[in-house]
């Protein structure tokens, strides 16, 4: 599985002999691969006036292009408050709550990442085939598609270890911008241009993986709220910038403490471990399906719902995996 | 008929090619090939619809519809036989005599006895016992012994100590259907009491001395309280339109002290509308999440049940919270009063909650007072127009709650489901007929048999291992947030995708803990055997001889459980639009997920329940693991991970 961004082709059809050269290496003789482009095949062609573009066939024969359009940016956003507004509309009657749900888009984005995310997982685990994923700058869908996958096909990824392990490569060191994009949240005014939940998108389709295998995932949601809440206001210096260059300018690594090493202390670590956790050593495949995908609660409702009765369960589920 | 093709609505890919049979109670299609048949099997009387549709090049599409929401599509290569399938199934799923009922040939292999002792488990006079009547302010009446005042009634009813007989049989004749009014529940802590009726024949202006007189008796009954509510669970225009044809509402100027209240549930041809909607939403092909949330709203299905469960919290605080008395009534007082009492019921008493209480509960408010199962489900072929999903929508609000209050109930989702399942298959004889009266004519105790009998002898099954009797949750009433809300009421897709291979989590949470817990009861047990033994052995011995304990062989203990994580699931159709992404066709790995049942499986389980059934079936293997942490036994396991195809649970 590779990540980049997209090629500069631009509206003259330039070449680059090294980029061709690099993605011919990869596969190997008579092998396909495929190429994952998170626009559409329009907004990716018109791409090309302002200097992007997609590989154009003829250069990267033995490569296929898929697209799968994920919402991203300020659509991405608006999205995120709309929902955040249905959630917390005390006025909203029953018969009209699916539709401000519906026209939020929210739930129409996660399965969208699933179902992108299954693709390519399908490709390599089905089709032994490569895949390379990009978007535009290969910073938010992309990523969000990469991570995903591994957690797809990957159990190693699945344990509270591994999961940290992905988000610091997939997210962190990738170069997921966290300083532009996690900079308000919903409730904000101020809209910033660069604003979006791109992780948060990325969290909810882990928790939809988790609700669909409850016995696959070494966390539990606590982690995932928790991180969510680090993105974008943190004591820790994990999320700081919005890339690694930035992070070694400011002396991130010097002058703050780590997420995961607070985490990882044991008094703290079991608060995010999933008691039902076993380790499958399958792929998972989740569905897509509308029924399948459900609105995270536990997240989106944080704040309007009482969690008493959930929580006593879960306090019930652990107490009768530890056996007391 | 041969070469039938078996479709799947998720994937066109998945069909399948088998042998189709017609028997005198089952429709049983029969997989080809494989060492393992696969079967399923649906009772004719589940079957709600059969639609033959257009001939193609590859046959003739039969698509069956069934009441339990499971959808087969068959493709018959020959039109001829088609066309004789559709015919025979039409007439089979529409029985024209009680007799013809599957729970008239259904034989469990028990004796007379056996049969008798499964009628008797559910005791609604010990039931009003444990409320605690009848006492100081409420009798039993015999009034109706013969149903001579209401034939929809029960023999016995419990009303207020000063509701004398005459008063009774006048009220009975102002009330539609000579519904009078009848205590459905008595709490005892506070004398506050569910009572519940049709509505009174009041036009614009009648009034009926002796039902005002009830009214009154029933307000009497409850000293802590100088009025009642009177709850009209119509929508007002209804209602309204009511008196034009004689019936109507009480109208407080005549009533002393009632506090009248709408509060508006749809009616049953509505609710018939709401469920078809939804379901064709169901059946969409690849829908997207717009398609799915619009059609799902559009149906309104939720809005009902949400408008069910407020009319329970609404009496249920009336009850508990200021202690006054309900008075629950609708048009005839058989549909949404019944749902509406039961919702409050179940809200107001933990003892509902339990799985005996359950039963309890439904045999009180459904079956005793004449909800007319027969109209309704379609038991006989009947009127299209009496069909309404009425006790389908009760259970969906108790499964609301289960999802809401995980720790209260002492049953699971399965129970639910199963118990839906039977109110349409027929199998037993609990839900026939349409009043008690009917089913005493049938002699049905006599001649089938009781389903409350078969699910109590499964009651492992059923169990929710959340439940503690101590537990916080169960101690007196629930109390559901009522606003914000909605976003609380959730699609049931364990109901209504029930049989979609590939939809739920496949893993169920539910039958693990129910392993672990058993698991940690036989350890706890073998403990205080062992714990036991080495006081004993301590006493008869010396302090330096040591003791050995057995190591517990776990392994042996738990064969039964294997890691199911090979049956975690295969991929869906992510592709479904991209005719040049090909795929291989199903791998092994994709069988593993179609539920193996063989006959002989079938037979000691539910012969009824149609094999394609994930979620429910004792057979059923999903959900169990070696709770001791299997997976790190890689010698116990590692054999059993790759046998995927021959999965039997225990």
């Amino acid at each position: 599985l590779l990540r980049s961004s997209q090629p500069l082709t631009g509206p003259n059809r330039r070449r680059c002999r090294e980029d061709e050269k690099l993605l011919g290496t990869i596969l190997d003789e008579g092998e396909r691969g495929f190429i994952i482009d998170t626009r559409s095949a329009q907004a990716a062609k018109q791409a090309r006036m302002s200097g992007g573009g997609t590989e154009p066939k003829s250069s990267y024969p033995q490569w296929r292009r898929l697209h799968r359009a994920l919402e991203r940016g300020r659509p991405l956003q608006e999205s995120f408050v709309r929902l955040v507004e249905a959630c917390s509309d005390p006025s909203l009657s029953m018969d009209r709550w699916l539709g401000r749900l519906e026209s939020s888009r929210w739930l129409s984005h996660v399965k969208a990442a699933l179902s992108t995310a299954c693709l390519a997982a399908q490709c390599l685990d089905r089709e032994d085939s490569k895949v390379l994923v990009h978007g535009a700058e290969g910073t938010d869908t992309t990523l969000l598609v990469t991570a995903l996958a591994q957690l797809i096909l990957d159990p190693a990824c699945r344990t509270l270890e591994g999961f940290q392990g992905l988000l610091e490569r997939e997210w962190i060191e990738a170069g997921h911008p966290f300083h532009l994009r996690c900079a308000r949240s919903a409730s904000s005014h101020a809209r910033g241009k660069q604003e979006a939940p791109l992780f948060l998108l990325f969290l909810d389709c882990v928790w939809q993986l988790s609700r669909q295998f409850p016995f696959s995932l070494e966390f539990g949601e606590q982690l995932l709220l928790t991180l969510f809440d680090n993105a974008y206001a943190s004591a820790y210096g994990t999320f700081l910038c919005n890339n690694e260059k930035e992070r070694s300018l400011c002396k991130v690594k010097e002058s703050t403490h780590s997420l995961w090493a607070w985490l990882n202390q044991p008094e703290e670590k079991h608060k995010y471990l999933n008691p039902l956790y076993s380790h499958n050593p399958l792929v998972i495949w989740p569905s897509v399906e509308p029924q399948s995908i459900q609105l995270w609660q536990g997240l989106f409702l944080r704040w309007i719902r009482p969690s008493q009765h959930l929580d006593e369960a879960w306090a019930e589920i652990q107490r009768l995996v530890e056996g007391n | 008929v041969e070469n039938v093709r078996l479709l799947d609505r998720l994937s066109s890919r998945r069909a399948v090619v088998g042998t189709l049979y017609l028997t005198a109670t089952h429709v049983i299609f029969v997989e080809n090939g494989s060492e393992t048949r696969k079967e399923t099997w649906v009772l004719h009387s589940q079957i709600s619809s059969i639609e033959k549709q257009a001939t193609t090049a590859t046959g003739c599409p039969l698509l069956i519809r069934c009441k339990n929401f499971q959808v087969i599509q068959l493709v018959i290569p020959q039109e001829r036989d088609c066309h004789d399938v559709y015919i025979s199934l039409i007439r089979l799923a529409r029985p024209v005599k009680y007799e013809e009922l599957y729970c008239f040939s259904f034989n469990p292999k028990l004796d007379k006895e056996e049969r008798e002792q499964g009628w008797k488990l559910v005791d609604l006079k010990e039931e009003y016992n444990r409320m605690g009547v009848p006492n100081n302010y409420w009798q039993i009446s015999d009034v109706n012994r013969d149903y001579g005042v209401c034939d929809s009634y029960p023999t016995e009813v419990y009303v207020p100590k000063s509701a004398t007989a005459h008063i009774i049989v006048g009220s009975s004749k102002f009330r539609s259907r000579r519904r009078f009014p009848a205590l459905s529940y008595y709490c005892k802590g506070n004398n506050a009491s569910i009572c519940r009726s049709s509505q009174p024949l009041s036009g614009f202006s009648a009034r009926c001395l002796e039902d005002e007189q009830m009214l009154q008796a029933i307000r009497k009954a409850n000293p802590g309280s100088d009025f009642i509510y009177v709850v009209d669970t119509r929508p007002k225009l209804n209602a309204m339109a009511n008196r034009a044809a004689g019936k109507g509402y009480e109208n407080e100027d005549n009533y002393s002290n009632i506090k009248f209240q709408f509060i508006g549930i749809e009616n049953i041809h509505v609710m018939r509308n709401s469920l078809q909607k939804m379901l064709e939403v169901c059946e969409l092909k690849s829908p997207s999440m717009s398609d799915f949330l619009w059609g799902l709203e559009n149906s309104g299905w939720l809005k009902h049940i949400k408008a069910i469960m407020d009319a329970g919290i609404f009496i249920a605080k009336a009850v508990a919270e200021e202690g006054v008395s309900v008075l629950v009534h609708c048009s005839d007082g058989w549909d949404r009063t019944a749902q509406v009492c039961s919702v409050a019921s179940l809200l107001l008493d933990p003892y509902y909650r339990t799985m005996k209480g359950f039963m309890v509960l439904i045999e009180k408010d459904w079956v005793s007072f004449g909800h007319k199962f027969n109209h309704r489900y379609g038991n006989l072929d009947g009127d299209p127009k009496e069909i309404s999903p009425v006790i389908d929508q009760f259970i969906e609000c108790v499964w609301q709650l289960m999802e809401q209050f995980p720790c209260a109930f002492e049953f699971n989702e399965r129970f639910l489901i199963h118990i839906q399942h039977h109110v349409y298959s027929c199998q037993f004889g609990n839900f026939l007929c349409n009043s008690q009266k009917e089913r005493r004519e049938l002699k049905i105790k006599e001649r089938t048999y009781s389903l409350w009998a078969h699910l109590w002898k499964n009651r492992a099954d059923y169990l929710n291992p959340l439940y503690r009797p101590d537990h916080s949750q169960t101690q007196g009433p629930l109390h559901p947030q009522i606003a914000p809300c909605n976003f609380l009421y959730k699609f049931w897709s364990g109901m209504y995708n029930r049989f979609e291979k590939g939809l739920h989590p496949r893993q169920s949470v539910t039958d693990y803990l129910m392993a672990v817990k058993e698991e940690t009861q036989q350890l706890e047990e073998e403990l205080e055997v062992l714990q036991e033994r080495l006081a004993n052995l301590q006493k008869s011995q010396s302090g330096n001889n040591k003791v050995k304990s057995k190591q517990q062989d776990r392994s042996k203990q738990f064969g039964l459980y294997t890691s199911n994580n090979s049956l975690a699931n295969t991929p869906q159709e992510y592709s479904n639009d991209l005719k040049s992404f090909p795929s291989r066709s199903p791998s092994q790995g994709d069988e593993d997920s179609a539920l193996i049942l063989t006959q002989d499986n079938l037979k000691s389980s539910d012969p009824d329940l149609s094999a394609n059934s994930d979620q429910e079936s004792g057979v059923e293997d999903l959900s169990c693991r070696s709770p001791s942490g299997g997976g790190c036994l890689p010698s116990e396991d590692s054999g059993k991970d790759s046998d995927e195809a021959v999965f039997l649970a225990g």
